[in-house]
């Protein structure tokens, strides 16, 4: 790393956290190399995620975003905030397909915000949208706060 | 799908190996900008061995056990039919490049509504002391033929 640089580590403090808070707010951005790209990282080629002929065929809207993309991608603004040492649970519900346009892509749009705040830890609340549309349900982040 | 395998668990994954490189690879394909996943020092200064694993990551070790569940074809999970629907991960602590991880998978759960199965299943991941790191829980919805 950089010289001069202050390292992001746990040991800065999330403040007083109030139910309803937002803790961060992101614009992210989905296209066709996306999709290559986490399908070489993760392991899972599996054609929908960039074929528009095996898409078709098995009569989706388009070639789809992994849902697991998807969900990796959502709670980066959650990790930049809170730090990748304090993210004990994460979980979420695939509610709708992402469909990415071979030259628009898609456009994501995630709020964090605080649900609950618990002795330790407090729930932050994802909603992810693609248009007017939410993406992902149930889509919760426990951080700790105790560290 | 067969109902029966509702408390079955398979046999433990070989250790998986956890490399450096993997987990930039990884964090750069989920737009993960934090440095303690791209930047040793900085992982180390917030008193990591190496690198840190994005929260997503142990999918890549569950997939090693899902794919026992979809292969054991006792189980009757049709593959082709299959969809995510829920997925949730527990962490005792972030995994970090140099981990030997295994992992366990028992189905938790076998519902059937409206046409389609739902089969839920908990991996259970340790590292080579045998510690728990992280379990990742996914149901998948095998759609009605």
């Amino acid at each position: 790393m950089m010289e001069g640089a202050t390292p992001m580590t746990g040991t800065q403090q999330l403040g007083e956290l109030e139910v309803g808070q937002v803790v961060a707010e992101r614009d992210l951005a989905l296209t066709r190399d996306s999709l290559v790209r986490y399908a070489g990282a993760s392991g899972d080629f599996n054609p929908i995620h960039y074929r528009d002929d095996v898409a078709d065929r098995v009569g989706l809207p388009g070639v789809l975003a992994h849902g697991m993309l998807t969900m990796g991608v959502a709670v980066q603004p959650v990790v930049d905030w809170a730090g990748p040492s304090r993210i004990l649970d994460y979980q979420v519900r695939f509610t709708r397909p992402v469909v990415v346009d071979p030259e628009a892509g898609a456009a994501l749009h995630v709020v964090a915000k605080v649900a609950r705040v618990d002795e330790g830890s407090a729930r932050i609340d994802l909603t992810v949208t693609v248009g007017e549309q939410t993406v992902l349900g149930k889509a919760q982040v426990v951080v700790a706060t105790d560290r | 799908m067969n109902p029966e395998i509702q408390g079955r668990q398979y046999p433990p994954t070989p250790p998986y190996l956890v490399g450096r490189e993997k987990v930039r690879e990884f964090a750069r394909a989920v737009q993960a900008t934090h440095p303690e996943h791209l930047d040793v020092d900085a992982a180390r200064a917030a008193g990591h061995a190496d690198v840190v694993a994005p929260p997503t990551f142990p999918i890549v070790i569950q997939e090693l056990t899902l794919r026992q569940l979809l292969e054991d074809e006792s189980a009757g999970v049709d593959f082709t039919r299959v969809v995510h629907g829920d997925q949730r991960f527990t962490a005792s602590r972030p995994i970090v490049a140099g981990d030997e991880l295994t992992a366990q998978l028992t189905v938790t759960s076998v519902k059937s509504l409206g046409g389609n199965d739902m089969v839920t299943s908990a991996s259970v991941i340790t590292d080579a002391d045998g510690e728990h790191v992280v379990t990742a829980t996914s149901t998948l919805v095998v759609r009605a033929a």
